[in-house]
Formats: C-alpha cells, sequence, structure tokens
C-alpha cells in the first residue's frame, strides 16, 4: 500500500535517511526544511530511488507562524498521511550555553518549542484523520541531565513528557506516538563530537530501526537497543553519587 | 567520527575524517583543513584503496560517503548522475530492478563512484569492457584554484584523463555520469574450469575470452613441483530471463582487530589446497547470483582485520602480452619459494581497450594480485625481486594496491605522471605521490 509521509526537519542525516527507507517502497513524501537547495537534491533523489511523488516546504521551525500554513499545504499536497517524522534539531554548545542566556534561549526554542509547537499542529490534523504515526525523534539526553549537554538535554526531557501526554491523548483517535532516543549516531550535527567508536552507528541503521519501530507501533525507541540499558543504568544512579561523577 | 586507516592497514597512518554530506560544504571544508597547516589533504570514500593512495599529506580527510544522492537518472538510456559518495552497491540495488547494471564493476562493491573513477578501476571484464572510465562521460568537480569545473571527453579532455585514474589529485570530485550496461537477471551462467598449470590457465583464456564477457583465475600460489600453478578458472555471461530482484550483502563481519595474524604458512597451505580440491569435476557450469559472484570477499566485511595489527600489502601487478606467460611463470616461482605466501593469487587477462586516464593501470597483458601479510624485511626483499622482473618485462604496478613501489620504477612505469602532477590542484596531496614523485 502507497504511504504518506511529511517529515519535518527533512535535511537530517536520519531524516533522510528514513525518507529513503520509504522512497523505495513507493510512498509520497512532504519534505520541509530551512534551505531549498539541499531539498530539491532530496526530492530528486528520492524520486530516483522509487518515491511515487515528493513535494517540499521551505520553513524555518522557529517561526510558529509559518507551521499551520505549512500544514495547509501538506494535507493539500496528499490528501491524508500515514507517518509524520520530526527531525529537526540542533547540538548547541553547552559552555556558550552557561554564560550567553540568550543563546541557551535560542537554542532551547529550537529543539524544545518548535519541537512542541509541531506535535502540537501535527495532533490537529492527525486526531481528525483516526490513523497514523506522529514519531518525533528525541534523544537519550533526555533521560537525565548531565553536566554536558545539560540545555540540550533539557530540551529532549520537555519533548519527552510532552510526547508521553500526547501519546495518551491521542490513544483514543487511533493515532499513535513514537518517541525516538537515538544514542551517538554519526551525522553532520555530531561530526565534532569525539564520539566512542564502538558505541557510535550510522543515520542508516537507526532509520532502519525508526521504520521497525513505526510499523510495530513502538511507545519508545532507543536505538542502537542496548541504550536502553545504558541509560537505565543511568537513571537509576543515586543523585548524592551522580552529581560527584562526570557523564 | 573515528579515524580512518587503508584497505591494507599499512602504512599505519589514521586519517582524521572531516565529514561533507553536501557539496557546498566542500570549499569550506578545505579551508578549514588548509588552516590546520599540516599540509595538503584527499577525498576519502570507503577506504578500499591497500596502501597509502587514500592517505591524506595531512593525515587529514574529507570524507565523502554521506555525499551519496542520485541527481538524475534515465531508465531509457541508463545514464545516471550521481554524486560521488554514492556505492557501487547501493546504485547497484537502485538500477537493477530497472535491468540495469554496472558497465565495469572491481572485486568489491563497497566503493564509491568517485573512488572507483580515481583508481579507474577494473573487473573481470575489462577484455570486452575496459575500465570503469571508459564509461564515465562527464564529472564535475571543486579545485580550491578555481572552484567549480566540469570536464569530460570533450570538455577540458587533459583535465578529465588526468582526473580518471588521477588518484583524486587534481580536485574533489561531487558528481559523476556513468552508461550502465542492460542485464535481464540478477544471476551469471559461471563455469568454473580447474586446471593444473599456467599453460592450461593461458590456453583457457585463450579460448574463452572470446565466449564470456568476464574471466579471472584463482591460482595457488604455494603449489611447487608438479603442482605449480594449478587453480580455478572461472567464467561467466549475464543469464537471460530471470529476476531484477537486488542481493542485500551479508552482515558477517570480523567484529575485531585481531592481535596476530590468522594467516600463516600452515593456514595458507591447508586453505589452498583445499580450494583446489573444492570441486571433484574439471569443469563444472552453474547459476549464482551477480553478489557471488563478482564479491565473494564482500560477504565477511572487515575481512582485513584477519592480518592483525601489522596488516597487509597486496601486490598487483601487469605484465604486456608478449612477455606474459614466461613473467608470470618467473614471478609465481619467486613467490613459491619465498615461502612467504598468500591467499589465492587472482590472475586475470587484460584486454585491448585503451583508457583515456593517464594513469589507468590495465596494459593489454596479464595481471596477478596476492596478498601478503605485513613482515617489513621478508616483503622488502620479495618485493624487490618481483619488481625487477616486472619492470624488466616493461610492467607495471597498480597504486591502488601499492605500499611500496619505488619513485623510478614508478616514473618509468607512468611516463604521464608529469601531467597529472601538472594539474594537481595544489591543496590535494596523498602520501603515495609525494613518495613516488619526489
Amino acid at each position: 500500500m502507497k504511504q504518506n509521509i511529511i517529515i519535518i526537519g527533512a535535511t537530517s542525516a536520519i531524516a533522510e535517511a528514513v525518507a529513503r527507507r520509504y522512497a523505495e517502497s513507493g510512498a509520497q513524501l512532504f519534505l520541509v526544511a530551512r534551505n531549498n537547495d539541499k531539498l530539491q537534491l532530496i526530492a530528486n533523489d528520492l524520486k530516483i530511488r522509487g518515491a511515487s511523488a515528493v513535494q517540499t516546504w521551505v520553513m524555518d521551525a522557529n517561526d510558529n507562524e509559518a507551521i499551520l500554513p505549512m500544514l495547509d499545504a501538506a494535507w493539500n499536497a496528499f490528501n491524508s498521511y500515514d507517518v509524520a517524522l520530526i527531525a529537526h534539531g540542533t547540538l548547541p554548545d553547552q559552555a556558550r550555553t552557561e554564560t550567553d542566556m540568550i543563546y541557551a534561549l535560542d537554542q532551547f526554542c529550537t529543539n524544545g518549542d518548535s519541537v512542541i509547537a509541531c506535535l502540537t499542529g501535527l495532533a490537529m490534523r492527525f486526531e481528525p484523520q483516526g490513523k497514523g504515526v506522529i514519531a518525533v525523534i528525541s534523544s537519550v539526553a533526555g533521560d537525565r541531565g548531565r553536566a554536558s549537554n545539560a540545555l540540550y538535554g533539557a530540551a529532549k526531557a520537555a519533548i519527552n513528557t510532552y510526547a508521553s501526554g500526547l501519546r495518551v491523548r491521542l490513544f483514543k483517535s487511533g493515532v499513535h506516538v513514537l518517541l525516538i532516543k537515538p544514542g551517538f549516531v554519526a551525522t553532520p550535527m555530531t561530526a565534532k563530537l569525539d564520539l566512542p567508536a564502538r558505541l557510535t552507528v550510522t543515520a542508516d541503521k537507526v532509520a532502519t530501526d525508526i521504520q521497525k519501530a513505526i510499523n510495530k507501533r513502538k511507545n519508545v525507541l532507543y536505538t542502537p537497543w542496548f541504550w536502553q540499558w545504558i541509560m537505565l543504568i543511568i537513571r537509576t544512579i543515586p543523585e548524592f553519587l551522580f552529581k560527584k561523577m562526570k557523564l | 567520527m573515528a579515524n580512518l586507516l587503508s584497505w591494507g592497514r599499512y602504512p599505519r597512518q589514521p586519517q582524521q575524517p572531516h565529514a561533507v554530506n553536501w557539496s557546498e560544504d566542500v570549499p569550506a571544508t578545505l579551508s578549514a583543513i588548509a588552516a590546520l597547516k599540516q599540509g595538503a589533504t584527499l577525498a576519502f570514500g570507503c577506504g578500499r584503496s591497500y596502501g597509502d593512495s587514500c592517505l591524506a599529506e595531512s593525515n587529514h580527510v574529507l570524507a565523502t560517503s554521506g555525499m551519496n544522492r542520485l541527481l538524475a537518472a534515465d531508465w531509457e538510456t541508463g545514464i545516471i548522475t550521481a554524486e560521488a559518495g554514492l556505492t557501487l552497491s547501493e546504485l547497484t540495488r537502485i538500477a537493477l530492478p530497472h535491468g540495469w547494471f554496472l558497465s565495469v564493476t572491481p572485486g568489491t562493491q563497497f566503493v564509491t563512484l568517485g573512488g572507483a573513477v580515481a583508481n579507474d578501476v577494473h573487473g573481470k571484464n575489462h577484455h570486452v569492457m575496459g575500465t570503469f572510465g571508459c564509461h564515465v562521460s562527464h564529472l564535475t568537480m571543486i579545485r580550491s584554484d578555481e572552484g567549480l569545473v566540469e570536464c569530460s571527453p570533450v570538455q577540458r579532455p587533459e583535465l578529465f584523463a588526468a582526473t580518471v585514474g588521477g588518484l583524486g589529485l587534481t580536485g574533489i570530485i561531487l558528481t559523476v555520469t556513468l552508461q550502465l550496461r542492460r542485464v535481464e537477471s540478477n544471476e551469471i551462467d559461471q563455469r568454473s574450469i580447474r586446471f593444473d598449470n599456467l599453460d592450461e590457465f593461458f590456453a583457457l583464456s585463450k579460448s574463452h575470452d572470446v565466449a564470456h564477457e568476464y574471466t579471472v583465475a584463482w591460482v595457488d600460489c604455494l603449489a611447487k613441483g608438479k603442482n605449480a600453478g594449478r587453480g580455478h578458472f572461472i567464467c561467466g555471461n549475464h543469464a537471460p530471463n530471470g529476476q531484477l530482484k537486488p542481493i542485500a550483502p551479508t552482515g558477517l563481519a570480523v567484529p575485531v582487530d585481531l592481535p596476530f595474524s590468522l594467516v600463516n604458512p600452515l593456514s595458507l597451505g591447508l586453505f589452498n589446497t583445499f580450494y583446489y580440491h573444492r570441486q571433484l569435476h574439471k569443469d563444472v557450469a552453474s547459476r549464482v547470483n551477480y553478489s557471488s559472484f563478482f564479491y565473494p570477499l564482500d560477504g565477511l566485511r572487515q575481512w582485513n582485520r584477519i592480518y592483525g595489527q601489522a596488516g597487509f600489502q597486496q601486490y598487483q601487478c601487469v605484465i604486456p602480452e608478449q612477455h606474459g606467460a614466461d613473467v608470470i611463470r618467473d614471478i609465481m616461482n619467486t613467490i613459491a619459494n619465498s615461502g612467504s605466501g598468500s591467499f589465492l593469487a587472482v590472475l586475470k587477462q587484460c584486454g585491448k581497450i585503451p583508457s583515456i586516464g593517464l594513469l589507468s593501470f590495465p596494459l593489454h597483458g596479464v595481471s596477478l594480485a596476492l596478498d601478503f601479510p605485513q613482515r617489513d624485511a621478508l616483503n622488502i626483499r620479495l618485493f624487490n625481486k618481483l619488481d625487477a622482473l616486472v619492470h624488466e618485462a616493461g610492467g607495471r604496478l597498480y597504486p591502488a594496491k601499492d605500499a611500496h613501489i619505488s619513485s623510478i620504477h614508478f616514473k618509468q612505469a607512468y611516463p604521464d605522471w608529469s601531467k597529472v602532477e601538472a594539474l594537481r590542484d595544489p591543496q590535494l596531496q596523498s602520501q603515495f605521490w609525494k613518495r613516488v614523485t619526489q
């Protein structure tokens, strides 16, 4: 069956990898991102890979007023959606967030507020459909506040809590919410970090897990799987010890 | 991102990757590496070059594997344009259901288009299809001194000729346009014929190269005396009327770097003897999928790790036709007597189709390739003897596999090297090129 997919933050590496998987099964895709040149490159590529139709929309997710017009355009393009994926985000410079309040709040907006705004808008559209999966990319960083990425983690924690509530709210309507928590993924966002090679996976691997989780209507996905156990340990460390650790 | 090594893991010079996921990132990344003032850089795709031709002077490389989008595909004509980081594996997966396959494929599908162009790779059909570069019609690149440039056999042909087989030195390749070839199935009609000596190999090659698009031979290079030169001759053609389903690569991998090499005289002797006797009948015909026909080694990811920490070198030479039989026999004897063996050696008759590439490796003649665990003194002694034989016969070594050739031998074997040097991007330099040209 031909599926319709909408992706916000479509030029992110994980989103592109997910889009390719759907394109290969002949899906119709509506892609949203800031950079039109990159969007056109991706749209073209997805059509060659088998997408039956691709439409693009240029939008800055931080522009709250742009979200509803974007959704109007999306539902005009293809009149219902099976899957929505919210994938935009940045990796803030934690050191700078500690002294530059304006920067810190800007970053919180991009990774927290704008995601909640998109979730709200998508819920308004999905609820009357009575079907579909809204998937949102968070991070294992949202599971516990750490000194090295407190602001990023806080924004992701906000998404986690909001998504959990939204899942409950939409359950009766038949719409499902999937919360995705990737660990270390080699992408442009993390290119400057010195990630441990053994724990780092490709965007493609994460995309495979995401597609499976969408199909199985999983509630929360840790990807790759072992992060579920790593984070379980990290969450259970008592605070009096945790504050002395350099994690 | 983790640091990168060449496929042979020798010389062990970890490369720090700077990912470029979009063409528009290339100029800024080039500038960022230049600002480090550690020397010139190089594009790095899948890291399947064995020696030091994929290692940058600065040990900082532009990692291009994220730049892997298709820009255009005409499924009527089989002409496709894609970004240089796209792998042959991915391209096959996308093109095969439309009835198209690579015109030329090397022995692994885990190489990028950019790497295939930069090394002007060849395959089992060299005698009928020439090299990879023979099927490339257009390239775009970014040069640090000129910005975006385009070239083709008719547009700036001198730059095109320097880039095909040009080891990535003439610019960062952004896109490649190439011609695919029609197939009717994902299978190959294969014949495997056991032979007892090199004379038989040359006779088989002569009689089967005409009727088969693909031919190659595996030879037991440890066998001496009456067994010397024994092996299997494998030939095939694309099978008609079948499925066009791509074959998914297996997930099997060597998970860690082994502390020592599994490749030693005992394991090699057993393996080669077992391999020779694997088929009871002299001549076996079968239908196999393209993946097991072209890419048997891709079945075990990271197989290079079996050579342990020290790594290995591959020795690949081509000997011109008129001396082929005699010199290959001398080389095989020299290797067998050295005891420093290798898994099965690969013999391939290369054809007459010339490549436009100035540094393209194949010649009309016979190519021989084999792997040696890295043991410094042993390899140097043996390679010196082999180099002398190759050199005297007017043959040459394959830069993509090399980590040892002398500057004198290289310059004589590739007299056009100076034309490539003249067109080299000043911000691009490999450890190989520095070694053989300076």
